[in-house]
């Protein structure tokens, strides 16, 4: 039986079969959004509401021809997004989904899967920037610096600003972090600079307007994917998507209170929660310019670091006026 | 580690093909230089082949954007040499469509600024309401591109009550939205970090290489020819030339957008002063032999045709010489500082329109840099000689 659920658990629910419909699903509820900011309608032809349209795209890539460059390091350049879709997927099991019960936990809840998730988060940064500089062209060469560049901007914000809620409900492990604060829902309250702190992180590590500077057509053209097409575009899409849900329901995990109440009233919240931040995501997409990757460097040094220490402080603050 | 790397012919930044070569250390651009000829069209040899009137629709054809600019250029030209004035109505019409066709044009280009910050809710809202101007183009001409209004002496359509009354009601909402782009492209923090201190040309230099038009203008030149040597209707409209002192891509911006409210109170103006009387007179078939330099404010910067005329009913000789080609000089000068992201900023900057600005084809030698126009019958018999050189593939058999 536990054998049973734990093939159910990796491949249908939260495994890779939910990650996909709902990644999907993500998608198109982001395309909405952002197009009906813009006065555009978005996805309408493809299923009800063009509720489809991301599959359709990616059944669609999936069967485009597949050009791996001649100078290219052709290993890494076809296992790149694999692994990048491996590593995504892997770090959605993590997060305490589906009738989670703390006196039963399965084998992905342990004391410091927060951290697991976060480095697993950083891993696709690190694909991205290999997928660029194996390519060997300009363009992909120039978006997998900018790739780099941008990760000393938003990576240590964003660990400072998701460890401190930890720090508060005193727990490196994510179950018992939600639980804490369904416990007590008013201590969500002075995470809240944290909360925007990470959003903004966030949209920075989804390579998202204002930071989609690593594959800035105008300037770089495809950038980092210039030379992907294919079946590879289609898991590297299919990967971000991924990881856009992961890290709303990170965020939903640690600031939001988690996702209680078995399994369809948890459900209910994992979406309800990960759809709000992904409108949050959306709307910083709709209403910002892209800068420049000097300024993302400087931008989360003068603001988002200090930001982030405030938010430690307050949480230490709080602790100690708690105990 | 220093590279060069390609801007185009083909890049998404781009829409018309162009080369950029920018040398790049890291971020930094440490050299630019810009390639031409991508596009050549042969207009000016088409035009001795066809007769004053059809030289209308083909001069508008030169550029797809301020189409009318350049069939208005030619026409104030040509009336000059045939020595006929059009009727004041067909004036007041005819620049009208001019003012009209700046108001889409610069919405079109904030659009496009916006596209190339990677701000496009910008560029959805401006051509959203570029389409209010499309729809009262196409109400007046007809058409929403090639209005084929201008004809010689005067213009093919009158305006009518109902037209006038809309004009006047869509300069409102036009009025509202302008404002509210120029308090988005003044203070959204992210817009303007990307916009201001790029692309940066100074006073001086705007003057020594001869830019044109609103890149001139926000380098504090304030030159406008509908100003300084007022053609047509311009000298009885009250109007300012709008200037911008930050040299860089947000004054340009800045003065662009000032120049559509600019633009909204001169059409109210003539819609208001609307002169009774014909549209246009009738125009000889002929002229004279004799020569003219006819100058426009076109959106993009000053237009200037020469037309040489010798007695029969076709033109000796045409010349344009476009905005875009002017500003190319200050173009690379702006280019050469700055990140590689400011590129397609600085570049876009200008309006260019590649296909207005191409007229020879110029070949760069690969190996020794030596630079020389080709003739056509060159460039064919190189291609002749090539073709011979290519050995024949081996293992190659006819399929049947």
């Amino acid at each position: 039986m536990a054998v049973l659920r734990t093939i159910l658990y990796l491949l249908v629910y939260p495994g890779i079969l939910f990650l996909f419909v709902y990644s999907t699903f993500a998608e198109w509820f982001d395309r909405k959004v952002y197009a009906r900011l813009q006065n555009r309608m978005g996805p309408t032809h493809t299923g009800r509401w063009g509720l489809l349209q991301p599959i359709a795209d990616f059944v669609k890539l999936m069967s485009k021809e597949d050009i791996v460059p001649e100078r290219a390091d052709k290993r890494l350049f076809t296992l790149l997004p694999i692994f990048g879709l491996a590593i995504v997927s892997t770090a959605g099991l993590l997060l305490p989904v589906w009738n989670f019960d703390l006196s039963a936990p399965g084998f992905t809840s342990f004391p410091g899967d927060v951290i697991i998730l976060l480095y697993l988060l950083s891993l696709p940064t690190l694909i991205f920037f290999l997928a660029g500089w194996s390519s060997t062209s300009f363009f992909s060469t120039i978006g997998a610096t900018r790739v780099l560049t941008m990760l000393f901007g938003y990576e240590v914000p964003l660990f400072l600003s998701v460890l401190s809620p930890a720090l508060l409900a005193g727990s490196w492990r994510l179950a018992e972090i939600a639980r804490f604060y369904q416990e007590k829902p008013l201590l969500i309250l002075p995470n809240l600079l944290g909360f925007v702190v990470a959003l903004i992180a966030v949209q920075a590590k989804l390579e998202r307007t204002p930071f989609d500077i690593p594959h800035a057509e105008t300037e770089v053209v495809g950038g980092t994917f210039t030379e992907y097409s294919g079946k590879k575009l289609a898991f590297f899409r299919l990967m971000t998507d991924v990881e856009m849900v992961v890290s709303a329901g990170l965020l939903a995990t640690v600031f939001l209170g988690g996702f209680p109440g078995g399994a369809l009233l948890g459900f209910a919240q994992f979406v309800a929660k990960t759809l709000v931040i992904i409108f949050f995501l959306s709307l910083m997409r709709a209403l910002t310019s892209r800068i420049r990757v000097d300024q993302v460097v400087s931008f989360a040094w003068k603001y988002l670091a200090p930001l982030a220490v405030v938010q430690l402080l307050i949480v230490i603050l709080i602790k100690g006026f708690l105990s | 580690m220093k590279v060069t790397i390609p801007i185009g012919p083909q890049h998404p930044a781009l829409k018309e093909p162009i080369s950029l070569r920018m040398t790049v250390d890291g971020e930094v651009i440490k050299d630019a230089d810009i390639r031409l000829g991508y596009n050549h069209r042969g207009m000016e040899k088409l035009a001795e082949e066809k007769t004053w009137i059809q030289n209308i629709y083909l001069t508008e054809r030169i550029c797809g954007i301020c189409s009318h600019s350049h069939a208005t250029c030619f026409v104030q030209g040509v009336e000059k040499l045939m020595e006929i004035e059009a009727p004041r109505r067909g004036q007041y019409i005819r620049y009208l469509v001019s003012e009209l066709e700046r108001v889409h044009s610069h919405l079109l280009w904030l659009g496009v600024a916006g596209h190339e910050a990677g701000f496009d809710s910008f560029f959805m809202y401006t051509w959203r309401d570029r389409e209010i101007v499309m729809d009262l183009l196409e109400m007046i001409s007809g058409n929403r591109v090639h209005y084929a209004i201008n004809t010689l002496g005067g213009v093919r359509r009158d305006v009518d009550e109902t037209q006038r009354a809309k004009i006047l009601g869509s300069l409102d909402t036009l009025r509202k939205r302008t404002e509210y782009y120029l308090m988005i492209g003044a203070n959204e923090p992210s817009f303007v970090a990307r916009l201001s201190r790029v692309g940066y040309l100074s006073k001086e230099d705007a003057v020594a290489l001869c830019a044109v038009g609103p890149t001139a203008r926000a380098s504090g030149v304030a030159q406008d020819v509908r100003k300084d040597d007022p053609y047509g209707i311009y000298g009885e409209v009250p109007f300012e030339v709008c200037t911008a002192d930050s040299c860089d891509v947000l004054g340009r911006t800045v003065v662009r957008v000032k120049e559509l409210l600019q633009s909204y109170n001169i059409i109210e103006f003539l819609m208001k002063n609307l002169p009774e009387g014909p549209i246009a007179v009738k125009a000889p078939r002929k002229a004279k032999p004799n020569e003219v330099v006819s100058r426009y404010e076109a959106p993009r910067g000053e237009n200037i045709h020469y037309i040489k005329s010798n007695g029969t009913d076709k033109p000796e000789r045409l010349k344009v010489r476009a905005p875009t080609l002017a500003n190319y000089a200050a173009t690379v000068k702006m280019l050469k500082t700055g990140f590689i992201a400011d590129i397609p900023l600085i570049f876009a900057a200008i309006d260019p329109c590649i296909c207005c600005a191409e007229r020879t084809v110029e070949v760069v030698d690969a190996r020794s840099g030596e630079e020389r126009i080709l003739r056509f019958s060159d460039l064919r018999r190189m291609a002749g000689e090539r073709f011979e050189k290519i050995s024949q593939k081996r293992n190659t058999a006819w399929p049947f």
